[in-house]
C-alpha cells in the first residue's frame, strides 16, 4: 500500500515540477529586479535619509536629524503647502468638469466620437508641453492679458504667473486643462456601463433628471470616482515636469513642490541627505493614500 | 531554412545585447577604459563657441602625442555634468580630470579623490603666475589640485547705446545714476533695466548690488566669510533696499525668463540696461555686434573699484598609473600655457587667468576686464563670486538663494527681516 502511493505519488512530481515551477523560474528575475531596483532602493533613500550625506552618500549616521532640518526648512513648508493646495484644487476641479463633460456627452448627441477625442487630446501631450504653451498664455505681456489688453480693456489684470501669491493657481489651471479629458473619459466609461433599466425605473417614479444623477447615476460611479481620485492624488504628488516648464518654482519658489524640492536639494545643492528626508516624506504622503484605498477594496471584495 | 537561420541569428544579437546590457548595469555604466596615455575629460563646454574653445586643447595634447577622449555633458549650468561626474566617482571610476570650480574643489579633495598637481605647478611657476585669490582657490591642503582655464567678471553692466541717447541719459556709474537714468529710460517708453527672473540671475544681481552699495570689503566680510553681524547689520539692510528698488526698473514679464532672452531685449532696442556676467558677450558677438559701438559695457554701478569673479577650472583625479599621470600633468600644463588660454578665451567671452598675456586680439570689454582684474589683485577689491558658486558651498549658496529670490519676489517682506533671513540661512544650511 504505502510503496504504490510513493510510486503514485512520484511520477506526477518529476514530470510536474517544471510545470509547476517554470511560471516561478521566468517570473523569478523580474521579482528580484523590482525587488532591488524599487523596495531596494527605497530602503536605501531611508538610510541615506538618516545619514548627514552631502555631496555624495557617505553613512555617517545623525539619526532623525535631517527630518527635523527639514521642519525647520521654510521652503520645505511652503511645497507641502503648495502641495495641499494644487492637490485637492486640481483633484475636485478635475472630477468636477470631468464628470459634467461625460454626462453632457453622455446624451445621445452626434459627433461624440469627435468631441471625445478633442476632450481626450491634452492628454496625449506630456506635462512640459502643457507646461510651456501656459507658460507663454499666462505670460502678462505676450499671452492672454496682452490680448484683452489690446481689444481695449485696458485695465484688465490677469498676472498671475508672475503673482508670488496667485502663481500656485496657475499650476492649477494648466493640470486640470490637461487631466480633466481623462477623467471624463473614465466617467464616460462607467456611465455606460449602468444598467438603463434603473434609470427608466427611476424616471417611472417621477425623478427629475438632475434628480436621477445625483441619487442614481452618481452613487454606481463610487468605484470610478475612487479610482479617478488615486490617480489624479498620484499625478498631484509626483508633478515635476509642469512645475519645472510652467513656473520653475518661482516666482521666488512661490511655487515649490515636494517633488522639485527633493531634485533641487539632492542634486543640486549637494544635500543628499536633506534630499533623501523629503522623499521618504513624500512616500508617506503616497502610502498615506494609498493603504486605506487598498484596505477598503480588499475588504470589499472580501465582503462582495 | 532561412527562417530558422533568422531565428539563430536574433537569439545570439539578443544574446549579446542581453549580455550587453547585464554588464553595462553591472559596472555602473562604465563607458570605456582610459588608455595609459589618455586623459578623459569631463566638462559641459558645449555651445558653440566653448566646444570649438575646447578642441584648442584636444589638438594640443595630441600634438603632444596624448590621446583625448571627450566627456562632454551637455546642460548650461553643469548640473547635469555633476550628476554624472557624482555617479562615476562613486562607481571608482571618475574621469582624469572634470570641470569642477570654486569650493566644490574642496569637497571633492576632502573625499581624498584629487591628485596633485605640485611637479607641475613648480616647474612652471604657477605660484608667480597666478593672483593669490585664484591660486587658493587651485589648491586643497595647500597642494594644486585643479587649474584655471579662464576668468569671467560677473558685476558688469551692458547697455544699449542707441536706447541711452533716445532717453537722453549717460552710463551710469552709481547706483543713484542707475534709478535716475532708469527713470529717464522709462519715460522715453523702454525697460529700463532686462532681467530674468531665476533664482541665480535674482543672486547675481543682488551681488553686483551688495557689491555697488557697500563696498569690496563688506562683500567679502558678508558673502564670502559670512559674517553673522555683516549679513544681519545696517549695511546688508541698506544693500537689501537698494536691490529692491532695481526691481521698479524691471518689467512685470521678468519671471521665469532666460537670461539670453533678456540680453536680447537689449540688442534689440527693447531695454536700455542689464547686468549680468560677461558670457553675455557672446550673445552680442553672436548678434554680429561690437563692443563699444554697438553695445556697451561697464562695471555694475559702484563697482568700478572691484571684481567679482567666476573662474572655470579643471580637477585632476588621483590616477595610480604613471603613464596616466603623466598626461594629466601635460594637460595642467597646457591649460594655463599661452595658445589655450588666448583660443579659448577669445571663444567664450572671459578673460585668461594668467594676466601675463598679449591682449591686443580682445574687444575693448575683455581688455578693460583684464586691466581691472590686474588692478582689483593688487589693491584688493578682488572678491570671488556668490551667484556663482565660487564663495560659499553649494547649500549655503542655495540657502541664500532661497532668501535672495523669496525677498526680491515678495512684495511685503522688509529688508531688516530678509537680512535676519540671511543669518539664518548661513548658519542652518550646513549640516
Amino acid at each position: 500500500m504505502s510503496e504504490s502511493t510513493t510510486r503514485i505519488h512520484a511520477r506526477p512530481t518529476a514530470s510536474g515540477w517544471l510545470q509547476a515551477w517554470l511560471p516561478r523560474l521566468v517570473l523569478a528575475p523580474s521579482v528580484a529586479v523590482s525587488l532591488f531596483f524599487v523596495y531596494g532602493f527605497m530602503l536605501w533613500t531611508f538610510v541615506l535619509s538618516l545619514t548627514s550625506s552631502r555631496m555624495l552618500p557617505s553613512y555617517d549616521f545623525v539619526g532623525f536629524g535631517q527630518y527635523a532640518r527639514l521642519m525647520a526648512n521654510e521652503r520645505w513648508w511652503v511645497a507641502s503647502t503648495n502641495l495641499m493646495l494644487f492637490g485637492v484644487l486640481f483633484i475636485v476641479i478635475c472630477l468636477v468638469i470631468g464628470a459634467l463633460l461625460a454626462i453632457l456627452l453622455d446624451q445621445k448627441i452626434r459627433q461624440e466620437g469627435a468631441l471625445r477625442t478633442i476632450y481626450l487630446y491634452p492628454m496625449a501631450l506630456s506635462f512640459i508641453v502643457t507646461g510651456v504653451v501656459w507658460k507663454w498664455l499666462l505670460n502678462p505681456q505676450l499671452g492672454i492679458q496682452a490680448m484683452v489688453q489690446s481689444w481695449g480693456f485696458e485695465s484688465f489684470r490677469f498676472d498671475w504667473i508672475v503673482n508670488p501669491d496667485m502663481a500656485i493657481y496657475t499650476l492649477v489651471i494648466a493640470a486640470v486643462w490637461q487631466a480633466s479629458g481623462f477623467v471624463m473619459a473614465l466617467f464616460l466609461a462607467g456611465l455606460r456601463g449602468i444598467d438603463d433599466s434603473i434609470v427608466k425605473a427611476a424616471q417611472l417614479d417621477g425623478a427629475s433628471l438632475p434628480r436621477i444623477y445625483w441619487r442614481v447615476v452618481m452613487p454606481c460611479l463610487r468605484p470610478v470616482v475612487f479610482s479617478a481620485v488615486m490617480i489624479l492624488a498620484h499625478i498631484a504628488i509626483k508633478s515635476f515636469d509642469l512645475v519645472v516648464a510652467l513656473t520653475g518654482g518661482g516666482p521666488g519658489y512661490a511655487t515649490d513642490l515636494p517633488a522639485t524640492f527633493m531634485y533641487t536639494h539632492a542634486f543640486n545643492r549637494a544635500q543628499i541627505g536633506l534630499g533623501s528626508a523629503s522623499a521618504m516624506l513624500m512616500l508617506g504622503g503616497v502610502l498615506a493614500i494609498l493603504i486605506p484605498y487598498l484596505y477598503s477594496e480588499l475588504r470589499s471584495r472580501k465582503h462582495g | 531554412m532561412p527562417t530558422i537561420n533568422m531565428s539563430v541569428v536574433d537569439l545570439s544579437t539578443f544574446k549579446k545585447s542581453a549580455l550587453a546590457l547585464a554588464l553595462a548595469a553591472g559596472t555602473s555604466m562604465v563607458a570605456s577604459t582610459t588608455h595609459a596615455n589618455e586623459v578623459e575629460v569631463l566638462h559641459w563646454w558645449t555651445s558653440g563657441g566653448e566646444a570649438r574653445a575646447a578642441n584648442v586643447l584636444k589638438d594640443l595634447m595630441e600634438a603632444e602625442g596624448y590621446g583625448w577622449q571627450d566627456f562632454a555633458v551637455a546642460g548650461g549650468g553643469g548640473e547635469t555634468a555633476m550628476t554624472v561626474l557624482k555617479s562615476r566617482a562613486m562607481s571608482g571610476n571618475p574621469p582624469s580630470a572634470a570641470q569642477i570650480k570654486g569650493p566644490e574643489i574642496q569637497e571633492w579633495g576632502e573625499l581624498g579623490l584629487l591628485g596633485d598637481l605640485d611637479d607641475v605647478a613648480t616647474a612652471e611657476g604657477w605660484n608667480d603666475l597666478l593672483p593669490e585669490s585664484v591660486a587658493d582657490i587651485m589648491r586643497y591642503d595647500s597642494h594644486y589640485v585643479a587649474v584655471p582655464a579662464n576668468v569671467h567678471r560677473v558685476n558688469w553692466l551692458w547697455a544699449n547705446p542707441e536706447v541711452l541717447e533716445a532717453a537722453g541719459v549717460e552710463m551710469p556709474t552709481t547706483l543713484e545714476e542707475l534709478f535716475t537714468a532708469g527713470e529717464a529710460i522709462r519715460e522715453a517708453g523702454f525697460v529700463p533695466l532686462a532681467h530674468g527672473g531665476q533664482a541665480w540671475q535674482d543672486a547675481t544681481v543682488f551681488e553686483s548690488v551688495v557689491l555697488g552699495s557697500q563696498g569690496a570689503e563688506f562683500y567679502q566680510q558678508a558673502l564670502v566669510e559670512l559674517d553673522p553681524e555683516a549679513l544681519g547689520g545696517e549695511q546688508m539692510i541698506a544693500a537689501l533696499e537698494d536691490f529692491k528698488r532695481l526691481r521698479e526698473l524691471m518689467d512685470e514679464g521678468m519671471s521665469g525668463r532666460d537670461w539670453n532672452i533678456a540680453t536680447a531685449m537689449v540688442i534689440e532696442g527693447v531695454a536700455g540696461f542689464q547686468l549680468m556676467g560677461d558670457w553675455a558677450k557672446g550673445e552680442f558677438t553672436a548678434a554680429g555686434l561690437t563692443a563699444g559701438e554697438d553695445y556697451l559695457c561697464a562695471a555694475a554701478p559702484g563697482t568700478e573699484d572691484a571684481f567679482t569673479f567666476n573662474i572655470d577650472s579643471l580637477a585632476m583625479f588621483r590616477v595610480t598609473d604613471d603613464a596616466e599621470r603623466d598626461a594629466q600633468q601635460t594637460l595642467a600644463r597646457l591649460v594655463l600655457e599661452p595658445t589655450f588660454q588666448e583660443a579659448f578665451n577669445l571663444a567664450k567671452g572671459s578673460i585668461p587667468a594668467r594676466p601675463d598675456l598679449d591682449m591686443s586680439e580682445f574687444d575693448s570689454c575683455a581688455q578693460q576686464s583684464l586691466a581691472d582684474f590686474q588692478r582689483t589683485a593688487d589693491e584688493g577689491g578682488l572678491v570671488p563670486s556668490m551667484a556663482h558658486g565660487m564663495a560659499v558651498r553649494a547649500d549655503v549658496q542655495g540657502a541664500i538663494f532661497d532668501v535672495v529670490t523669496n525677498y526680491f519676489n515678495d512684495t511685503t517682506m522688509p529688508a531688516d527681516e530678509a537680512a535676519q533671513r540671511l543669518v539664518s540661512a548661513a548658519e542652518t544650511a550646513s549640516f
